[in-house]
């Protein structure tokens, strides 16, 4: 090492020694603490990633540990803060190090340290790719329940302070928390992942995280889901290949939405046993995304209404049809087919959005039952246009 | 029973230990009395229970058994110790797959039948299938269920009774077991004769007699809500004998409502899209419990 690199260092140890509590010291000085990492080829971090049970953990680029903004508050969490920083970035200790006890505890407060400091690091962006090149390479396993059909997880802290619980794992699918499935990982806190990351990630990586509807895509799909799936609508999350969220900020990847039912000599535990399904609710997607607009806010249907008239939905449905579009009433005689056809499918668009929402509710009161109505949700909708100013919908069911 | 005089080789081979490959005949006969306790005590095999002898004696309970089996007779003969000692090895070694599958689809049969269904309890109690791996199932012990009861198609998987889900085994040992030896029946069909045992949807895990230690102390630290109602629902079971059916009282309407989830938070707050989910699955759970509620009311007037 260079002697005047080597008193630098020095020097830079000696001035964060005053005090360890003292942070604001530490912050005034540029690069407070230097890595020797050239004079041995295994890191302290590297070597801590690659113990059997901290699979999970990336390595944490130095930069980011020397830059002391990152380590904001973690002094007061940490003990031994001096030596512990020392050995996460392989610097030589004081040689007047004798108020240390035991090496081990610097080591639990080197681990700590870095553990605190992981959990801020996978929350940036180079962090996040680290995270995700080990997500696509299955390093975090895959969620236990049947039917997320082998789907990803990642590491989840229920707590972001230490000491509190393990780590988890979070999968995207059903969008629960598992026990990893080896006891190695009994020993990990939690709080080196955090309880952001799982969800920030997802959030980054949206084409990894899957939809919050799903449809059967398959017939034979359908015994072994609770909801029929004879439904006609021709979305695009219909056909394989060219599925997409129309939310942007949403999942775009594919779920896998089947939900288990408990069948005894092949029939269904019907609800009103008292071991009858009480959980499905649990995993269950609706199979578009409009169905998540008919809950409030406050977790109630809207237009909650059992005893619903058809009819008047019908006319109230004319009105909305006259403000969607406002160039009707001046229509010229001389349309032409093509505009014609245009203007029905822009209303079947708009009239399917009001129209299913009592086809939906109905249909799910028993979802055992086909949904005989699915058609009038399913865009065979046609309007035709008359010549008398009053217009009339027609619904080939 | 006749006695079972087997060679070395056999021996060494079906028990997968290097150990066992030198141990003489006696001392295997001393400690598997029988080819099904041997089978049972193998390993891979934990999640089985012993079928009784009466049972498979029955033909009536082996009915259609003998289209699925190759070699059925024998197959039988080996499960009930009564093979012919004069057998060629080679014929042995393809038998034993035989038996296996035999014994399996047996235990598809028994487990459903009073005394299984009895026999598989205690398992449960002593948690041998496993714990449920979510971590809001609190530890709940799970129950071992078949996607199909045709065998060859897919292999055994775990039922959680509290959050009313499939999970795959841990280990793979368990996870290449035929799931038709265990059936899609049974873990239903054990919460339908034993209502009692139906977990409840929060708090921790409690299964009566075996784990009352367990369960005692776990209850001083929660004060939930319901606490009570489960700790009279433990003293009834503390009987000696486990009552079939039962439980008239319990009422299963609104359990769910008290089932805890998860709720993924970026930075405390909700993300939108999964919290427009949850909303949503709720909404979907609190019209089934209006459902049910409805008809309770109705079957009670």
């Amino acid at each position: 090492m260079d002697p005047s690199q080597a008193e630098f260092e020095e020097e830079a140890i000696s001035g964060t020694g005053e005090g360890d509590e003292n942070m604001e010291g530490v912050e005034e000085q540029d690069d407070g603490y230097t890595s020797s990492t050239p004079t041995s080829t295994l890191t302290w971090i590297s070597w801590f990633c690659s113990l059997p049970g901290h699979e999970y953990f990336c390595e944490v680029t130095e930069d980011f540990i020397e830059d002391d903004f990152n380590l904001t508050g973690l002094n007061t969490m940490v003990p031994f803060w001096k030596e512990a920083m020392e050995m996460v970035l392989d610097v030589e200790p004081d040689e007047d190090a004798s108020k240390i006890p035991d090496v081990s505890i610097v080591e639990s407060s080197a681990e700590m340290l870095y553990g605190l400091v992981h959990q801020r690091y996978i929350l940036t962006r180079p962090g996040l790719q680290s995270m995700v090149e080990k997500y696509e390479a299955g390093i975090f396993g895959s969620c236990p329940r049947v039917y997320c059909a082998g789907c990803n997880v990642v590491p989840c802290g229920r707590s972001d302070l230490p000491g509190l619980d393990t780590v988890k794992l979070f999968c995207p699918n059903c969008n629960d928390i598992y026990v990893p499935p080896s006891s190695r990982f009994q020993g990990v806190d939690g709080a080196f992942f955090g309880t952001t990351f799982a969800h920030l990630f997802f959030q980054t990586y949206r084409e990894l995280s899957p939809a919050p509807f799903w449809r059967a895509s398959t017939p034979s799909g359908a015994s072994l889901s609770p909801r029929s799936s004879t439904g006609s609508m021709s979305r695009s999350s219909t056909s394989p290949g060219t599925f997409f969220n129309p939310n942007p900020h949403g999942g775009q990847k594919r779920a896998a939405g089947y939900v288990y039912v408990p069948r005894i000599y092949g029939f269904k535990v019907s609800e009103r046993a008292k071991s009858g399904p009480r959980m499905q609710w649990l995993r269950l997607r609706p199979e578009n995304a409009d169905e998540l607009d008919m809950v409030d806010w406050r977790g109630r249907w809207i237009d909650d209404d059992d005893g619903y008239d058809e009819e008047e939905e019908e006319e109230m449905e004319d009105k909305r049809m006259e403000d969607f579009d406002p160039d009707a009433a001046d229509d010229d005689d001389d349309d032409d087919e093509e505009e014609e056809e245009e203007e029905v499918q822009e209303i079947s668009g708009s009239m399917r959005h009001a129209l299913e929402m009592p086809v939906g509710q109905s249909a799910r009161t028993n979802p055992t039952v086909p949904r005989a109505l699915e058609g009038l949700g399913g865009g065979r909708l046609r309007m035709v246009r008359q010549w008398a100013p009053s217009r009339h919908v027609e619904v080939q069911g | 029973m006749s006695p079972r005089v087997r060679t070395p080789i056999i021996l060494g081979s079906s028990l997968q230990g290097g150990n066992w490959v030198c141990v003489s005949i006696d001392f295997w006969s001393f400690f598997f009395s029988s080819w099904i306790s041997w089978f049972l005590s193998s390993k891979g095999n934990e999640y089985f229970c012993e079928v009784e002898e009466d049972f498979i004696l029955d033909r009536f309970n082996l009915t259609g058994l003998n289209n699925e089996v190759a070699n059925y007779p024998q197959a039988l003969d080996l499960i009930t110790d009564q093979l012919d000692d004069d057998i060629q090895d080679e014929f042995r070694g393809s038998l034993d797959v035989q038996a296996r599958l035999l014994y399996g689809l047996i235990h598809a049969r028994w487990i459903v039948t009073a005394r299984g269904l009895a026999k598989m309890l205690e398992k449960y109690k002593r948690a041998e299938f496993g714990r449920c791996p979510r971590v809001l199932c609190q530890q709940q012990p799970l129950l071992p269920v078949g996607l199909t009861d045709i065998p060859y198609e897919k292999s055994v998987k775990l039922y959680c009774g509290r959050c009313e889900d499939l999970y795959s085994p841990k280990s793979s040992r368990h996870g290449s077991i035929d799931g038709a030896y265990f059936g899609t029946t049974f873990p239903h069909l054990l919460f339908l004769v034993y209502p009692t045992l139906i977990p409840p949807k929060s708090g921790p895990a409690d299964l009566g007699p075996l784990s009352t230690a367990a369960g005692a102390s776990s209850s001083g630290a929660g004060a939930i809500a319901g606490e009570l109602a489960r700790s009279r629902r433990r003293q009834k079971e503390e009987a000696p004998m486990i009552a079939e059916g039962g439980g008239e009282d319990i009422n299963t309407a609104n359990v769910a409502l008290k089932a805890e989830r998860y709720r993924p938070k970026i930075y405390g707050f909700q993300v939108n899209e999964i919290a427009k989910l949850q909303r949503w699955q709720e909404a979907m759970r609190d019209r089934q419990v209006k459902r049910l509620e409805e008809m309770e009311t109705q079957g009670a007037t």
